[in-house]
């Protein structure tokens, strides 16, 4: 009767073999897809019960925070509602996170590894947040939000010299607050006008003219032409074999490159472009940061990348600006199939406004742990050299003609040069329907500020008289 | 070194594990080391040895080495338990008295073992009794659609626990007496035994398959059934025995699967976790899902003690985590490293099971401790399987570990039995 025996203790085994390879399939070999299961909130239960860490403009104002409930998990609660809602985002149970406190999830909720992970956890101390100061200035944002007055745009503005991000307004918008309660997420997540969606970094929009600082850069920085060159600016050149027409038909006859991009005149800045050539647009435009990503400290599913869209297959793509399907004259002005989100607008001023040097932008500025340390830094770095100090002088100048006597007048301070560059996209020429640009900086011998502001689907909008008031009332709070 | 110094030895690891256990846990509830855990560790330890002295008194031959493995077992469950909620760490170390006052009855009372053999027909219809008292109006009770536990007064208790154990010692009985029948007639080729020598173990399969539809435990019924083929491969050496015996039982799970709405449920959560709507589902996928999830949380080395995530705030995320869902529990905590070793030590319990068996001289002891080993062994199987997803998840306990009174009694009697029939045969080969 052995040997039954023995070979029933080998079944066993063999039963026992399939417990430990099952046991390692689930801790080891599908690990990461049981993690990533969207049916799996234990990463988010666990954060319940940590006391997540404030999120803090530049002033001091707290625009998060976690209270402690009474079954020891805590909440979390935007004191200033609706003032920074998509840039800022939100952390519930349901519906998850996002925004900044998506992005520095791990520092907010103080996931500390290593060693002193280790020693923390030996002491018993309680998982703990780290605060996350930012440079986000509220009073600035607010006037943003007031100068949008309800009008669906975006305003985004930054500190040329380090990239951080000091107003980024997104209208229509939303109170964190009400994300506690599952009815007002669903109304929310289908309410008109997208309120969820951070417009300045999602928002995708034709940039128009202000694009024309972009091509002005490269045309200068190149070497292959002067402020002071000259271009036939006549009404109806053709431009990819098809005549394209100036604001209103007009008619300028041969113009220096500084008066060109003052009257914002499409022929001159077509014909430039052709001559720039698909190649070298396309690497300007790969160093102001389009055909990427948007790079800003928000999670990437948060930012779009700026460029040229072609549907070959009627699905939209970014292309590379040397595709066959793109028109370069156009593109150069902004137009044909270029779309752009108003923090790369805002990034094309702020190349230009640093000395040809671009920053790249960043919402946060450091951590701190509950002992008061920093716990991380987000020094300001070096998105890229974009042109040479003497081009960027060179278009500074131009720039300030704009404002001084050209299209971007209603953008004048007081006592301070500003620098910037209309735009007026046609979205829908029939209804007379326009995206209203303005982009800029100031002051425009020590730039302390770089704005972008534009408003989504204007009757009879322009850029001069809608977006360059608004860009006003911000520059004006931020230097202050 | 004589058995019972080894087995005094034995207890050394399992009383440092229970020490660093408890401190781990302290440790983690930001408690002082209080007297309270030197109290646990003390009485754990005290029952360790006086379990360890009755067995030097009674039975001076036997196995010395269960008695530290079932005490590796029983402390890492009472530290998990511990760590989940004290009040049923307090509970299961007064079942570990209980469980340890059947331990010494069993031992003191039944010192031939097999008289069971003369009472083997009552033993099988008071087994049979206590299969079906759950499904007694006012004294049953359903979990999750499955008729398992009976309540008394203030004490439930699961009478299947007991059940399995008298089933075992009858089929241990009948099948040594008709073996030889059951192997000597032969027809085109097969062994093909009469009906009136299969007839009785027919009625087995037909008693597993009652289990099936009045309980409604697929995980029950698999662990007698499988310990009941086991006992018959042996008892008979034929393979044939053992094949026609899954079958059948396969055959019958399909169809109660297909018509028991609950068995059916069970199966559907087991394949698709992750659907949506068996997720929703009370008594759908949520538990097993969670099991994974909380495994995978575990990785190869584990969250740490004390860490795993059962519950927010009073919404638990584990269900059932001290009983059905230990194991996961322990893999959170001490990750597949961790589940691997209580594997391992479940399978230093088998491997002394079936030497005992082998060791033991005649047929009777032989089958007892096959199928008592058999049925531990599948116990184990059955919930780290469905916990694994390796099969249906069904609420089994897992032995020594899982908070459960009946388990541990029942189980605490279990090794009584296999330590008498080891010191029997030990002293026998000793002559």
């Amino acid at each position: 009767m052995n040997k039954p025996i023995i070979r029933v203790f080998a079944v066993l085994l063999v039963l026992f073999g399939l417990l430990a390879y099952f046991t390692t399939r689930w801790t080891v070999i599908d690990r990461a897809a049981l993690q990533d299961n969207p049916q799996n909130k234990r990463e988010l239960l666990a954060q319940q019960r940590i006391a997540r860490g404030l999120i803090v403009a530049d002033t001091g104002t707290v625009l998060a925070r976690s209270i402690r409930r009474g079954d020891g998990t805590y909440a979390r609660r935007y004191p200033e509602n609706g003032l920074f809602a998509q840039t800022v985002g939100y952390s519930f149970l349901n519906p998850g996170t996002a925004g900044l406190e998506r992005f520095y999830n791990g520092q907010l909720t103080g996931r500390t590894a290593g060693l002193e992970g280790t020693l923390r956890k030996l002491q018993g101390k309680r998982q703990e947040g780290n605060d996350l100061q930012t440079a986000l200035d509220p009073q600035s944002q607010q006037i943003a939000l007031d100068q949008l007055a309800g009008r669906a745009g975006a305003v985004v503005a930054l500190d040329p010299r380090s990239g951080r991000v000091k107003v980024m307004a997104s209208i229509p918008s939303y109170d964190p607050n009400v994300l506690r309660s599952a009815r007002q997420t669903a109304r929310l997540n289908s309410a008109p006008g997208a309120p969820l969606l951070n417009r300045t970094t999602a928002g995708l929009y034709p940039p128009g003219s202000t694009f024309k600082v972009v091509t002005a850069a490269a045309a200068i920085d190149s070497g292959l032409y002067e402020p002071t060159s000259t271009v036939n600016g006549d009404n109806a050149i053709p431009i990819s074999g098809v005549p394209l027409n100036n604001d209103g038909g007009q008619s300028f006859g041969e113009v220096d490159l500084t008066t060109a991009l003052t009257q914002s005149v499409n022929t001159v800045w077509a014909q430039v472009g052709e001559r720039i050539g698909k190649r070298r647009m396309s690497r300007y435009m790969e160093r102001f940061g389009f055909g990427s990503l948007v790079p800003v400290d928000l999670p990437a599913s948060e930012r779009l990348a700026s460029g040229l869209y072609c549907s070959p297959d009627g699905n939209r793509e970014l292309v590379s600006p040397t595709d066959s399907c793109v028109d370069i004259g156009r593109a150069s002005i902004g137009q044909d199939k270029l779309l752009a989100t108003p923090l790369q607008m805002a990034m094309v001023a702020s190349a230009v406004a640093n000395r040809g040097i671009l920053m790249r932008p960043a919402i946060a500025t450091r951590t701190i742990d509950p002992e008061g340390r920093t716990a991380y830094e987000n020094t300001p770095q070096r998105f890229s050299r974009v042109m040479s100090a003497a081009s960027a002088a060179k278009l500074t100048a131009m720039m300030q003609r704009v404002v001084q006597e050209g299209t971007g007048t209603a953008a004048a301070l007081s006592g301070i040069e500003v620098a910037g560059k209309t735009g007026t996209a046609e979205i829908d020429v029939i209804n007379d329907i326009s995206q209203p640009w303005f982009i800029a900086f100031a002051p425009a011998s020590d730039p302390q500020v770089a704005i972008a502001v534009t408003i989504e689907k204007t009757v009879g909008g322009f850029g001069g008289t809608d977006a360059a008031p608004i860009a006003k009332a911000v520059m004006e709070s931020l230097l202050r | 070194m004589n058995a019972r110094n080894r087995e005094l030895l034995g207890l050394v690891p399992a009383s440092l594990l229970i020490v660093a256990g408890f401190g781990a846990v302290f440790l983690q509830e930001q408690t002082q080391l209080d007297n309270l855990s030197l109290t646990y560790g003390a009485i754990f330890l005290g029952l360790c040895f006086a379990a360890h002295l009755i067995i030097r008194v009674r039975l001076p031959d036997a196995d010395p080495y269960l008695l530290p493995i079932i005490a590796v077992l029983a402390s890492i469950g009472l530290v998990v338990i511990y760590r989940l909620n004290e009040t049923l760490a307090r509970d299961q170390a007064q079942w570990f008295v209980i469980g340890l006052i059947a331990f010494a009855a069993t031992i003191i009372f039944l010192r031939d073992y097999r008289v069971l053999e003369r009472y083997r027909y009552l033993i099988a219809a008071g087994s049979l009794v206590l299969l079906l008292l759950p499904r007694v109006p006012g004294i049953g009770q359903q979990a999750n659609g499955a008729y398992l536990g009976i309540s008394l007064g203030p004490v439930s208790f699961q009478p299947a626990e007991f059940a399995k154990i008298g089933i075992i010692i009858f089929l241990a009985s009948y099948l040594r007496d008709t073996r030889a029948l059951l192997v000597s007639r032969k027809r085109f080729g097969i062994t093909l035994p009469r009906l009136k020598h299969i007839g009785p173990l027919l009625l087995v399969w037909g008693l597993a398959m009652l289990m099936l539809v009045f309980i409604r435990d697929l995980g029950s019924s698999l662990m007698f059934f499988g310990g009941f083929l086991a006992m018959l491969y042996v008892a008979t050496d034929r393979l044939i025995f053992p094949v026609v015996g899954f079958g059948l039982f396969a055959i019958g799970a399909w169809f109660f699967a297909t018509t028991v709405g609950h068995v059916g449920d069970r199966i559907s959560a087991w394949q698709h976790p992750f659907d949506p709507k068996l997720y929703e589902q009370i008594g759908g996928s949520y538990q097993i899902a969670q099991s994974l999830f909380a495994q995978a949380d575990g990785g190869l080395w584990g969250e740490g003690f004390g860490q795993a995530l059962i519950s927010v705030g009073d919404s638990p995320i584990l269900p059932a985590a001290q009983t059905d869902l230990i194991y996961a529990v322990i893999v959170n905590e001490l990750g597949l490293i961790g589940g691997i070793a209580l594997l391992l030590v479940y399978v230093l319990l088998i491997e002394r099971g079936f030497r005992i068996a082998v060791l033991a001289r005649d047929s009777f002891s032989k089958l007892l401790a096959t199928g008592l080993t058999t049925v531990v062994a599948l116990q184990v199987f059955v919930i780290v399987g469905g916990v694994t997803k390796v099969i249906p998840l069904t609420g089994v306990t897992l032995p020594f570990v899982s908070y459960g009174g009946s388990s541990i009694v029942a189980n605490f009697v279990i090794v009584a039995l296999l330590l008498l029939i080891s010191d029997r045969a030990r002293r026998e080969a000793r002559r």
